[in-house]
Formats: C-alpha cells, sequence, structure tokens
C-alpha cells in the first residue's frame, strides 16, 4: 500500500510520518515535494506536522497553494483517505477541506506534552482498529491547535458523528483541564462529511513503539491498512 | 556582478604588495576610533606590526571583530590549552565548529554549547531565538542531522518584573525556534540567584549525528575554487554583534545595544538545514561554515586560516537585504541563517540548483586564492588586505594577575554553626525548600518545547539527563548541562569540579557511559584580578575533574564581561556532557515505580551547608565552604550505579543536588506518573539541616525491588561506596514522611506533588499584573 506523505517546506514530522509507517509495516511510505503536480499512483495521502512556510501568516494558510494540494484536493473529493496531522489539519481546514480554523492555544503558549484522547467514532478509516471510548495517551506539540467553528458547524459535526477525538483526562472524563487549548467540545480530531478526510492535532505518528513511552498511535495506521485492504479485496 | 568568472579570478601571490585605499567617508584612523573598536593600545602596534601601515576603517573593524574575546580567546586561550581534549573516540577536537565523537556502529556525534548572554539581556526573545539557531547551523555545518538540544539558563529571582520578563522572554524563545525546526528539546537546567540580575545567561546546547564519513570541516581549500553566500541575504543587523559580546553591559544598554541584536527566522533555518545536508553529500562542496559571529569576516578568515590558503572577497557580489551597505557593514553584519560555503570550481550551478530547491540563495562572492591573504574588494577595488593567519591566530593573548576577591574570602569564613540549629518539625522549611524555583519542577518551561519530534526522544525533560535512542541501532545517547554558580563563587576550583563530576553523575544515573564534554564558561571581567583568578582556577578544576573521568574537551564557547554596572555574575563554567548507553532499554528515569520498593542511598552525606539552596532560601546569604569534591570516591560510586543499571538490578537512579537528600527524595516520589509516598529513616548523627538539605556531592539515591537489595549493596561495597538501605517506597498517594535522629518531615505526597509543579506556574503567573520592567 503506498502512502504518499506530503512535504512543504518547513514540514518537520514528514520523517516522522514516515518512519511510523515502515515501522508498523504494510506500507510503502514516499515523500511528495509541495512542488510537485501530481500524487502519482498512491492509496493514501498524509499530510504532516511542522510550520510549512514557517505559518509566517496563519498555520497552513500559505501550503494550501502549494501545486501538491490541487491534486490532494482532487484524491480527497474522490474519495481517497487523506490524514493531516497538526500542520497537516491545519492545512486541510484552511483549504477547506475540513470545517473550522485552528485558533492559537487559550494560554497562549506552545504546548508540548502527553494528552488523553477519546476515541468517538471508529467509523472512519483511520480508527476502525479502535473501541468506541477508548482513552489513549498521545503527544501534542503545537501553537495554534484551539479549534473553531460556528454552532451550526459544531452541530452538524455531532450531529454526523464526525468529531473523532475529543480531549479528556485519563480516566475519559470531559474535564476543562485535559482540554490543553480551549478547543470548542474538546475536539482533538474530525471527519469530513465522506469520512475519508481525517484532521486531528495529536500526533499518532510519535506513539508507535514502546521506547517512545506509548503504542497507543499505531492503531491509527492498522486502521488504515485495514482499510484499504478492504478496499483493495 | 553574480556570473561566477568575473569575481572570482584567484588573485596574483602578490597579493600583499595590493594597498586599499580609504573609501571616501571613512572616518580618520585616531586613537579614539582605535579605542571604540574594542582594541588596546598594544593590540593597535601588533596590527600595524602585521600590515606595516595604517589600517582602513573597513580593516581596523576586520580586526575589532577577530580580535574580540567572543572570537579570539584572547583571554582565555592560554588557560584553554590546559584542559584534556584527546582520547581515542574524540574525531574532532576544539578549533572546528563542532566537536566530534565516535559513538559506535560507524556513526559520529557532533556536539557544542554556546552562549547567547548579551543579546538576550537587552532583547530575550530574539536573543534566546538565535542563539538556538547559531548552535544548530554549528553542527549541520559539520554535516551532520541535529538530533536534540538542551538550553542552560540563570536569571536573577524571580521576585522582580524584569526578571520574569527576561524568563519568559527566553523561555519562548528557545522553544519558538527549535519547535519550529522541529529539534527536540531534551533538557538543560536553570537556576535564579540574584547575581544574575540585568545578566541572564542563555547557553544553547545542541548534538547532531552523521555517518563518519559524512564529516565536513570549514575549510577553504583549493586555488581558484569559488567561495559562495548561502542562505538569508545580509542586512544591518547585529553589527559588532561579537565586540558587543565583549564588553561589560551598562544601564543604558538596554536600549543603545538593540541594534546589534539579531533577528532569527527559523523557517529559513530548517530549508538551509536541509540546503546544506544535502549540498555536503551532494560532494560539489569543499568546506562550509556557519556565518556566525562577526558574520562573513570571522567565516571566510578562519576558513583560510584552516587551510592554510587566503580568500578574495567582492563585496557588491553579497546578495544584501538593503541598498547602500558598506563593506564594513557587510564584513561585520551578524545577520542570521548565512553559510559560506567553498564549492568546487565548475559546480556553481549544482549548488545553486540544490539551494533554489529549497528556495535560498547562492552566490559566488569570491574564491580561494594561494597567497595567504584575506581581501576584500569593493567594485574591484581593494578595500582590506590581511594576512589571514596573523588574523585568526595572531590576535594577542593574555595571561593575567589572579588574586581571590575579599568579598569572597568572607563569606567562605562566615560562622554558619547558628543555621545548622533548628530540630524537630521541619516541614515547613522543606516545603518552602520545594517552592524555589530551584527545587521545584520546570515543568512550565519544558512544556513549551517540543521534546518529541522526530521519534526518538527515550527519556524527555524532568530526569537527570535527556535519552535520545540512535534508530537502527541498539544504542542511545545521554545528554546533560549542570552548573552550580553559588560553588563556583565559593570555590571555583572545587565548584567547577562539582559541575563535572554532577554531569557524569547525572548520565550514569540515566544509564550512560560519560564520554566528552563541551563547556561554557560564563564569566565576568577577566581584567579584574578576583575574575581571572576565578576564570583560571574553575578551567583548572575542569581540567582535573575531565582527566579523571575520561571525558575530554570537544570544543565549546567563552562568554566573558558578563557584568552590568560594576557587577559580575557568578563564576558559571558550564558543562554540557555526552554519554553513550549501549542498550536503549538500560535507560533509567529519577521517579519512583512500585510500591514496597527498597530506598537506597549511596554516597557519604557530611555536614555541609555551605552554598547551598536551603542557605539562600531561608537566610538569604551565599557564605561557607563550597561542599567538597571527592573524584575518586565520584568514580567509584558511577562505576558501581552503572553496573546496577546495566545488570538490571536497580528501577530508578537520581542525583542529590539543588535541595538536598530531602530534595532528591520528593523528586523521585512525585516526578513520575504517579506520587508514592515515601518512608525514610535516617541515623547519620550530623545537624538535621545538614543531613536533610546540605548539597554534599556523590549521592545518588536508587530504588530496586526488595529481592535486588542484597545484592546492590554488596555492588556498591565491593567497588567501595558507602551505601545504606533508608527506607522504602510508599503507597501511591501516601504520606511523605522523613525521619532523623533530631528533625523531620512529615507532608501528604500529594500536597507534595501540588508544591512541586505548581510553585513555577505561581511565580510567573504575577506577570500579568505587573509591569514588566
Amino acid at each position: 500500500m503506498k502512502v504518499a506523505v506530503i512535504t512543504f517546506p518547513g514540514s518537520n514530522c514528514d520523517y516522522d510520518c514516515y518512519q511510523a509507517l515502515k515501522t508498523l509495516g504494510g506500507f510503502e511510505p514516499e515523500f511528495r515535494w509541495h512542488r510537485d503536480e501530481k500524487l502519482g499512483d498512491v492509496d493514501a495521502v498524509l499530510l504532516p506536522g511542522g510550520f510549512s512556510y514557517g505559518d509566517y501568516l496563519r498555520s497552513g494558510a500559505i501550503a494550501r497553494f502549494s501545486p501538491i494540494m490541487e491534486a490532494v484536493v482532487e484524491f480527497a473529493r474522490s474519495g481517497g483517505p487523506v490524514a493531516g496531522i497538526c500542520n497537516g489539519f491545519q492545512i486541510l481546514c484552511e483549504s477547506g477541506l475540513l470545517p473550522g480554523a485552528l485558533l492559537p492555544n487559550e494560554s497562549l503558549l506552545f504546548r508540548s506534552y502527553d494528552v488523553h484522547i477519546r476515541v468517538e467514532t471508529v467509523k472512519t478509516p483511520f480508527t476502525s482498529a479502535y473501541e468506541r471510548h477508548q482513552v489513549l495517551r498521545i503527544p501534542i506539540a503545537h501553537g495554534d491547535g484551539n479549534f473553531h467553528a460556528d454552532e451550526e458547524t459544531l452541530a452538524e459535526l455531532e450531529g454526523d458523528d464526525r468529531i473523532v477525538f475529543r480531549y479528556v483526562d485519563a480516566d475519559g472524563s470531559l474535564t476543562p483541564e485535559a482540554n490543553p487549548n480551549g478547543s470548542a467540545h474538546h475536539i482533538a480530531g474530525i471527519v469530513n462529511a465522506s469520512r475519508n478526510v481525517l484532521g486531528m492535532m495529536p500526533h499518532p505518528e510519535r506513539a508507535v513503539e514502546p521506547v517512545l513511552g506509548s503504542t497507543d498511535g499505531a492503531g491509527l495506521f492498522t486502521s488504515l491498512r485495514r482499510h484499504l485492504e478492504g478496499a483493495m479485496a | 556582478m553574480s556570473d561566477s568568472t568575473t569575481s572570482s579570478s584567484p588573485a596574483t601571490t602578490q597579493g600583499g604588495a595590493m594597498i586599499p585605499r580609504p573609501r571616501p567617508g571613512d572616518p580618520e584612523i585616531t586613537a579614539e576610533v582605535v579605542e571604540a573598536h574594542g582594541l588596546s593600545a598594544e593590540e593597535y602596534e601588533r596590527v600595524l606590526g602585521i600590515l606595516s601601515r595604517t589600517p582602513t576603517f573597513t580593516e581596523l573593524g576586520i580586526f575589532s571583530a577577530m580580535w574580540s574575546e567572543h572570537c579570539g580567546y584572547k583571554n582565555s586561550k592560554r588557560l584553554l590549552m590546559l584542559l584534556p581534549t584527546e582520547a581515542p573516540w574524540v574525531i574532532q577536537g576544539p578549533g572546528e565548529n563542532a566537536g566530534v565523537i565516535d559513538v559506535g556502529d560507524g556513526l559520529a556525534l557532533a556536539f557544542k554549547i554556546e552562549s547567547h548572554n548579551h543579546p538576550s539581556a537587552v532583547e530575550p526573545y530574539q536573543g534566546a531565538a538565535t542563539g538556538v539557531g547559531g548552535i544548530l547551523r554549528d553542527i549541520f555545518t559539520m554535516g551532520a542531522r541535529p538530533i536534540a538540544v538542551l538550553d542552560s539558563l540563570r536569571f536573577g529571582d524571580l521576585d522582580s518584573g524584569r526578571n520574569r520578563y527576561l524568563f519568559a522572554g527566553v523561555v519562548k524563545g528557545v522553544g519558538d525556534y527549535g519547535n519550529c525546526v522541529g529539534i527536540p528539546n531534551i533538557g538543560g537546567e536553570v537556576f535564579f540567584d540574584r547575581a544574575y540580575d540585568g545578566n541572564p545567561l542563555v547557553n544553547a546546547m545542541a548534538l547532531g549525528l552523521m555517518k563518519r564519513e559524512e564529516l565536513i570541516k570549514g575549510e577553504a581549500s583549493g586555488v581558484g575554487n569559488p567561495i559562495m553566500a548561502v542562505g538569508a541575504r545580509t542586512g544591518r543587523d547585529g553589527i559588532h554583534g561579537a565586540t558587543f559580546a565583549s564588553e561589560e553591559l551598562s544601564e543604558d544598554s538596554d536600549e543603545s545595544s538593540r541594534p546589534q541584536v539579531q533577528v532569527g527566522d527559523p523557517f529559513t533555518e530548517k530549508l538551509l538545514l536541509e540546503a546544506s545536508l544535502e549540498l555536503i553529500r551532494s560532494g560539489h562542496i569543499v568546506g562550509i561554515q556557519d556565518m556566525g559571529a562577526a558574520g562573513v569576516t570571522s567565516s571566510a578568515s578562519e576558513m583560510a586560516g584552516r587551510a592554510g590558503s587566503g580568500v578574495e572577497l567582492e563585496m557588491a557580489d553579497v546578495p544584501v537585504r538593503e541598498e547602500g551597505m558598506t563593506p564594513y557593514e557587510i564584513l561585520l553584519s551578524e545577520s542570521q541563517e548565512r553559510m559560506l560555503v567553498a564549492a568546487k570550481a565548475g559546480r556553481e550551478d549544482e549548488v545553486r540548483k540544490i539551494l533554489a530547491k529549497w528556495e535560498l540563495e547562492a552566490e559566488v562572492i569570491g574564491a580561494v586564492t594561494d597567497d595567504g591573504y584575506f581581501r576584500i574588494l569593493e567594485d574591484g577595488e581593494v578595500v582590506a588586505n590581511i594576512p589571514a593567519l596573523p588574523l585568526t591566530d595572531g590576535c594577542p593573548t593574555y595571561e593575567r594577575e589572579g588574586i581571590e576577591g575579599e568579598d569572597v574570602k568572607e563569606a567562605r569564613r562566615r560562622d554558619l554553626s547558628a543555621v545548622l540549629e533548628p530540630e524537630g518539625d521541619l516541614t515547613e522549611g522543606f516545603m518552602r525548600l520545594m517552592g524555589s524555583p530551584n527545587v521545584a519542577s520546570k515543568r512550565w518551561i519544558y512544556d513549551q518545547f517540543d521534546t518529541t519530534v522526530r521519534t526518538s526522544t527515550v527519556v524527555r525533560p524532568g530526569s537527570d539527563a535527556g535519552v535520545v535512542r540512535l534508530r537502527g541501532t541498539r544504542r542511545a545517547i545521554a545528554a546533560t548541562t549542570d552548573c552550580n554558580g553559588r560553588f563556583c563563587w565559593l570555590n571555583p576550583r572545587e565548584g567547577a569540579k562539582a559541575a563535572v563530576a554532577e554531569a557524569a553523575r547525572n548520565l550514569v544515573c540515566t544509564g550512560a557511559l560519560p564520554t566528552a564534554i563541551t563547556n561554557n564558561l560564563n564569566f565576568g571581567n577577566p581584567l579584574k584580578p578576583h575574575i581571572y583568578h576565578q576564570l583560571r582556577e574553575a578551567v583548572l578544576g575542569m581540567a582535573e575533574a575531565c582527566s579523571l573521568f575520561e571525558t575530554p574537551v570537544t570544543g565549546g564557547n567563552v562568554s566573558l564581561f558578563n557584568e552590568t554596572d560594576g557587577k559580575a555574575i557568578y563564576p558559571t563554567p558550564v558543562v554540557g556532557m555526552v554519554g553513550i548507553l549501549d542498550d536503549v532499554d538500560h535507560a533509567t528515569r529519577a521517579a519512583f515505580e512500585v510500591e514496597g520498593d527498597s530506598i537506597i542511598l549511596l554516597g557519604e552525606t557530611r555536614e555541609e551547608i555551605g552554598g547551598s539552596e536551603y542557605l539562600y532560601r531561608e537566610h538569604g546569604e551565599v557564605a561557607g565552604e563550597a561542599p567538597s569534591v571527592d573524584l575518586l570516591a565520584e568514580r567509584r560510586l558511577q562505576h558501581a550505579v552503572l553496573g546496577m543499571i546495566q545488570k538490571g538490578h536497580i528501577r530508578s537512579a537520581h542525583d542529590c543536588s539543588e535541595g538536598g537528600l530531602a530534595a532528591a527524595l520528593a523528586e523521585s516520589a512525585v516526578s513520575g506518573e504517579r506520587a508514592f509516598g515515601v518512608d525514610v529513616q535516617l541515623h547519620a548523627r550530623i545537624a538535621p539541616v545538614a543531613l536533610l538539605f546540605g548539597e554534599s556531592t556523590g549521592r545518588v539515591v536508587l530504588s530496586c525491588s526488595p529481592d535486588e537489595e542484597s545484592r546492590v549493596l554488596e555492588i556498591a561495597r565491593s567497588h567501595g561506596v558507602p551505601a545504606q538501605l533508608i527506607g522504602r517506597v510508599g503507597p501511591e498517594a501516601g504520606e511523605f514522611s522523613i525521619r532523623a535522629p533530631r528533625g523531620s518531615i512529615e507532608i501528604p505526597v500529594v500536597t507534595l506533588r501540588e508544591r512541586y509543579f505548581g510553585a513555577l506556574p505561581e511565580l510567573m503567573a504575577q506577570t500579568a499584573a505587573e509591569e514588566v520592567r
């Protein structure tokens, strides 16, 4: 299964995503440069974290104009699975593939530590290997992770089961302290209406080996593998 | 002008005969102008001797930068020669952009520490950010990919709004830069004391990894090879930063020095990092160097000096950000994110192509010559022409008179017996100590740093040392920075030994074998005898300890003139040490892990309270004798602990430092994912204050399963290390209890945990309410 990992100038989790795919096995990750115009023959696309174009205007705001993004949008519209992690989530929002926006953290400080997130739906290509309401421990590392959308959009996300992850405490409760950035409805990750495009702020690729302190992120990739295997069968 | 053929014609071997003409509008070279450039009369005489004529204004600027303490090490070079620098595993010692050691499996580790103290005192955010940027460039110009950063910071006490402003700005600057480039921060230290009022210390350390054969040096060799400026354009920022960094600060440094502070752009740095590594691996270049302190001047002259060649540079070809820059300004600009590259002749377009892929520029600005001269042209006219070797290596070096300061002598003699008196319930004093920012958790800091990017961080900040694995091998690298400035002020020789010993102990406690160090010597004005005394003594102490621990010094940085209005900081010789874990599974943390485990104290607790955090917080004093350092005992201790870890006998290990034994036990109790109670009984018949809060060196608190207890004690005994079973790890959320013959501490561990993690955020929460200046 071929997975394109997109490298924008300023991406810094591209190599980590590549390694996670290699480590978990069953994937053939390939880098795509932001100036490439074609994705080529791939089964899924990963938009990694980092600071594309320095995030100097607004996180993800310039990356959406990269030549490769036209191909990514087309791939997503045709139903191909696309996941954006951290800066990748911001780019997906900026490019209109996902609703809402990611504002600066409520604390106005960069936040980097392990958070707990609860799997809200397993009906996505990225979460089928998890149990519903399973609590995962996964690192975050971001300055702009405060998910914001208007009330109508939030109601739609809630009503259509499109909130994929929420920030919770270790016991799975929605306490205010468990929300690291002020996100509306504790949102840590969402999917689009067709459920094939995922955006999330935490970094599952940093939690795939015991030596890194957690393997809770691995399920995201094994879900994707399972989904692609099913699609191919 | 950018065509490589027009500007790169190598000069003739009669280069020395070319006499530069003063540019129109250049100031006349008077004694005042010479003095304003930080050169003494004696040094200026030497300049006249080297040139056999009066320098032009441009040349004076060049000498001023290259012979500043920052570039020329004129007050420290003779002392630095006393440090051990060699070992079989050292691939590159001092003198290059960074030191390099062999770490096995065909891999080499480049690492170095550097200060950005003066810029951070004036503009904390940019000062700290560019400090991180500079040290990262030192690493990747060696051909190594940065894998970790650490930061060693000092500030005045946090009851001052100004100090909180500096602290918050520095932390944000360190974080934003490293986070954006994508290099994990794995540790470091921060220390608060009034001695750093107005003169904070910002030392950044970086580590990078490469295959042995990928090592490249900062040399400009091969006559006719083009010299290219790569990366960001040159602007007017940071002009004379190196000279500025070699002066004392004063009240008005704040505003008037702003233009000497550089501005960082981590996004460009990330592109430059990728482009440089691609360039080095392409085989199109022969040498590369960061344009750091003193910009084009130092990078070009040092590259020529190392290769024994010369260079000729055309200023009109340097890509600039603003119009009308003079050669003087271009040569001394410290604009960030720039590199100087010596390419192979004929490969200019390939170099440009690689840079263009990363949206960066590369322009030919000159060529390597064979006449040994550092020559600068402006539109073809020679404006500076200086022999390269005397410029880089001919800086006069001084050995000065050193005499111990009277104030230190008096402080050391202070009778502290009254301080040792209190008996009974010491819980309140203990809780105040745990609330001190020097003891409390530094989580407020490292929560702002990306610690897990690159998916290799095994031990994150908050333990004794950070650990990153080496992907594709069983090995891992540990790193730490350490120095107790109070000990160094009271006794610079013992203090420097203590710094090396503590760094090694921290590495050993995480399961690593200490391997090599980089040092950052932060001191006051060495022209004052009591400061020179501190510098000499500290270097001697460091040399002795490094020899004994077999941890050679592979490079580092000297930051002198750290004084504000005549008041010097504590002598602060920061040690950045790296070590190797043969097996990443040996990685060990400070936190207790299992209820019922045995707690064992290794090492000897002496009646030492001098220079302690307790003395400073409870009595406002820095006095008494610094704790003594027994290097041989320390080495035995470290061998024993490393052996225990490698054989899997112990579950946690933590060294005793600020706050003493009580603080070490508290940290092990609360710093893990769960907080455990502690039940400890001490028997030593020394004053309880010294027993609980004294900072005797050479001690480690460890925990092990009760089944391993006798074996651990036996291993300690066989190494000649004092060892005692002092208690047990209690239940989760239980009682933290230490009972000593004449005093005790009793507190619920949950309360202790709140204080430990809450103290620094609480101190910083005052900021919003107050004026920041």
